[in-house]
C-alpha cells in the first residue's frame, strides 16, 4: 500500500470521529502552542536585551563592587566597595574617558495615597540620561544643583507611574520612598518589558540623596564610564582597573575588590540568562507535548481493539505487516500532524495577544516553529510505533473472529 | 500438477498446556477448476483445514503446496502476496469493511497488490456480481445478500486461481443462500476452483465433490450425485 493510500486510510478514520481526534490532538494542540509560546517569549526577551544593551554602544565599561563569582557563586556579603569619589577619580585621571556616571540600585516601597508598589530605586546623576539614553516624557532630569544639594526629587518609570497614579499626571506630586517624602519632578519614556525584566518598573533619584537620605551609605552599586572609541578599551580597562587597585589599596598579589565589565560581557551574560530561559520554557513546554504524545498511544490502541476485524480482513486480502503497521503509523502521524498545525496557529495567537496585553517583547522564529511541529511529528511517530506494531502482529484468524 | 496439495498435515493448538489436535493427517489434492464442498460437524476440523488453505494459518506438520510451492518456507510478505493474489476468500459474517462504500471494499486487495485502474476493475466486479448500480451504496445500506455478492465480487477482483468460501450462506434465508450458490455455481462452471466449507447438505449438493471431516481426519472424499463429473458440462 502506497503512503498516499494510507494516508487517506487515516484522514477517513480521523473524519468518522472528529469530536475523538480533536481531543485526542488536544495534547499535542495545547503542547506546540506552548512551546512556540514559550520560546517566542524567551527569543523575544534575548532580542531586546541585545538591542538595549547595543543601543548603548560598544565603547561602555562598567566597574561593579566586589569580586567576580568564585567557583558560579557570588560573595554573598553586600559589597560597599565602590564610592562616588571612585567615580570622580576615574573621570579626571584614565585617559580616554568621556562620560561617567554612577549608580546605586535597591529595591524600595513607594507610596502614593492609597497606592503603594515595590520597584527598584536607581539613584543616578543627571548624566544618567545622555548616557543610558533614557529621556523624559513629561517634567525633567533634576540638576547639579539639586544633586549636590541631595534635593527630594524622583522620576517615575511609565510602570510605576501607571501603577500608582493611574492617568493623573505625577508631575508636582509627593510620593513617599521608604517614608521619605519626593516630589516628581518628571515621568521617563518607555523602554519596554519582556518577559523576565521591566526597564520601565524604576523610580530615578539623585544618588546622593539615595545615599544619604534613603538607605544609608557611602557607597555606589556600579560606575558606567565611556570610552571615547573602541579602540581605546583595552588602554582604559588597565588604566582603569590601576587606579581602583590604587585607591582601595590592594597589595600585589591581593584580589581585585571590584568587576569591570565591557559590554560585550554584558551582553553575553544577558543573552546567556534568556536563553537558559528560553531552554526551560521551552523543555517545560515540551513535557506537556509529550503528554500529548501518550494521549494519542492511548487512543491508538483504542482504535487498534476496535477495528481489530478490519485488520483482519485487510490481512486476509493481502495486507502484510507492515502495510498495517504503516496505516497507523500513518494516523497516529496525521493526528499530531493536525495538533501540531493547530497548536502553531493556538501559540501564534497566544503570542500576538501576550505581546499586545502583556507589552511583553515576543519573537516568533520560524525556526522554534519548525522544531515544535518537528517535535510533535516525532511524538506521532513514537507514540503511534506501539499500537502500530500491536495492530501489525494481530493473528488474521483472531482478528477475522474478534467482534 | 494439482493447484492445492495437502500431504499429512497435523495441526495443534495448545490452549492452557493443553494439547488440542484440529487435524489428524489430512491429505488433499484439488486440482484447478474443481469445485469441492467440505462438510463435517463442529470441531471437526475443516475451518482449520480452510484456515490453512487460505494462508491464514500454518500446518504443525506436514506440507501444503498451492501451485507446487511449498508454503511452510514463505515469509509473511510472500504469504501476503498469495493471499492478495491467489486466493479469494468469501466469510460467513461478509466482513466487508464499515463506512466504506462497496466499490472501495471491492478496489482493496488492489490496493495492496498496487493496481492503477482500482476504480473499473472493482466497478466490473460489482457487474459481474450484478451490483454494478449499488457500487456507491455502504455496507450497512445493503441486504445480506448483496452484502455477500459485495464481498464475492471483492474475492473475484484480483482474478484468483481459488474461492475459499466458509459458510457464505450461514447467515442468509434460504432464497439468498440460493442466489449466492446460484453465482459461486455460475463462476464454478467458468473454470473457478471453490472450496466450499458448510454444514448444511444442500448447500453441499451445489458442488461437484463432498470432502467430509470427522476429528481432525478425512472420513469419506466423493464426487457428488447427480453432479456433472469434473471436466464435463464445461
Amino acid at each position: 500500500m502506497t503512503l498516499l493510500a494510507s494516508a487517506r486510510v487515516a484522514v477517513r478514520a480521523m473524519w468518522a470521529n472528529p469530536l475523538r481526534s480533536l481531543l485526542t490532538a488536544l495534547g499535542v494542540i495545547i503542547g506546540v502552542a506552548s512551546v512556540v509560546t514559550m520560546v517566542a517569549i524567551g527569543q523575544g526577551a534575548r532580542q531586546a536585551t541585545t538591542e538595549q544593551v547595543q543601543a548603548l554602544g560598544s565603547n561602555l565599561l562598567t566597574v561593579f563592587a566586589g569580586t567576580p563569582s568564585v567557583g558560579g557563586v557570588a560573595r554573598a556579603e553586600p559589597a560597599q566597595s565602590l564610592t562616588l569619589e571612585d567615580a570622580e577619580a576615574i573621570r579626571a585621571e584614565v585617559p580616554g574617558v568621556t562620560g561617567v556616571s554612577a549608580e546605586l540600585q535597591r529595591q524600595a516601597q513607594v507610596v502614593y495615597r492609597a497606592e503603594n508598589t515595590f520597584t527598584r530605586v536607581l539613584g543616578v546623576t543627571p548624566e544618567y540620561e545622555t548616557v543610558r539614553n533614557f529621556r523624559t516624557v513629561r517634567g525633567s532630569y533634576f540638576t547639579d544643583d539639586e544633586l549636590r544639594a541631595r534635593a527630594r526629587v524622583a522620576l517615575l518609570g511609565q510602570t510605576v507611574a501607571a501603577r500608582l497614579f493611574g492617568e493623573v499626571d505625577p508631575v508636582g506630586a509627593q510620593v513617599k520612598i521608604r517614608g521619605v517624602t519626593f516630589t516628581v519632578v518628571g515621568v521617563l519614556e518607555s523602554k519596554g518589558a519582556t518577559a523576565f525584566f521591566d526597564r520601565d518598573d524604576v523610580v530615578l533619584v539623585p544618588i546622593t540623596t539615595a545615599q544619604r537620605r534613603l538607605f544609608g551609605t557611602r557607597s555606589v552599586s556600579s560606575i558606567q564610564v565611556q570610552v571615547a572609541s573602541e579602540a581605546q578599551m583595552p588602554d582604559a580597562e588597565e588604566a582603569l582597573t590601576a587606579l581602583m587597585r590604587t585607591r582601595h589599596r590592594l597589595a600585589p598579589g591581593q584580589a581585585d575588590d571590584f568587576t569591570i565589565r565591557s559590554q560585550a560581557d554584558v551582553l553575553q551574560t544577558l543573552t546567556g540568562v534568556a536563553q537558559t530561559m528560553t531552554v526551560l520554557l521551552g523543555g517545560i513546554a515540551a513535557v506537556s507535548l509529550v503528554v500529548g504524545g501518550i494521549g494519542i498511544m492511548n487512543i491508538m490502541l483504542v482504535s487498534v481493539t476496535e477495528r481489530t476485524r478490519e485488520i483482519g480482513i485487510r490481512k486476509a486480502v493481502g495486507a502484510r505487516r507492515r502495510d498495517i503497521l504503516m496505516q497507523f503509523l500513518v494516523e497516529a502521524v496525521a493526528l499530531s500532524a493536525g495538533g501540531g498545525i493547530l497548536g502553531i496557529g493556538l501559540g501564534v495567537l497566544a503570542t500576538r495577544l501576550i505581546a499586545q496585553f502583556a507589552g511583553w517583547a515576543t519573537l516568533l522564529a520560524p525556526s522554534a516553529v519548525a522544531l515544535a511541529f518537528s517535535f510533535a511529528l516525532a511524538v506521532g511517530l513514537f507514540f503511534g510505533l506501539y499500537p502500530a506494531q500491536r495492530a501489525a502482529r494481530l493473528d488474521p484468524i483472531e482478528a477475522l473472529r474478534h467482534e | 500438477m494439482a493447484l492445492i496439495e495437502l500431504r499429512d498435515v497435523e495441526k495443534v493448538y495448545r490452549m492452557d498446556g493443553v494439547e488440542v489436535w484440529a487435524l489428524r493427517g489430512v491429505s488433499l489434492r484439488i486440482d484447478a477448476g474443481e469445485f469441492v464442498a467440505i462438510m463435517g460437524p463442529s470441531g471437526s476440523g475443516k475451518s482449520t483445514c480452510m484456515n490453512i488453505l487460505g494462508l491464514l494459518d500454518r500446518p504443525t506438520a506436514g506440507t501444503y503446496r498451492l501451485d507446487g510451492t511449498d508454503t511452510s518456507t514463505l515469509d509473511d510478505v510472500a504469504l501476503a502476496r498469495l493471499r492478495n493474489r491467489r486466493i479469494g476468500f468469501v466469510f460467513q459474517s461478509f466482513n466487508l469493511l464499515p463506512r466504506t462504500p462497496a466499490v472501495e471494499n471491492v478496489e482493496l486487495p488492489m490496493i495492496y497488490a498496487g493496481v492503477a485502474d482500482r476504480r473499473a476493475r472493482a466497478l466490473a466486479a460489482l457487474e459481474q456480481v450484478g451490483l454494478r448500480e449499488r457500487a456507491g451504496h455502504l455496507p450497512t445500506q445493503l441486504s445480506g445478500g448483496e452484502q455477500q455478492r459485495v464481498a464475492i465480487a471483492r474475492a473475484l477482483v484480483m482474478r484468483p486461481a481459488i474461492i475459499l468460501a466458509d459458510e457464505p450462506t450461514g447467515n442468509l434465508d434460504s432464497a439468498t443462500a440460493e442466489e449466492i450458490m446460484g453465482l459461486l455455481r455460475d463462476l464454478a462452471g467458468g473454470g473457478m476452483t471453490i472450496v466450499l466449507v458448510t454444514h448444511e447438505a444442500d448447500i453441499a449438493a451445489h458442488a461437484r465433490r463432498l470432502v467430509q471431516f470427522r476429528d481432525g481426519r478425512i472420513v469419506r472424499d466423493a464426487p457428488l450425485r447427480g453432479a456433472p463429473a469434473r471436466g464435463a458440462g464445461r
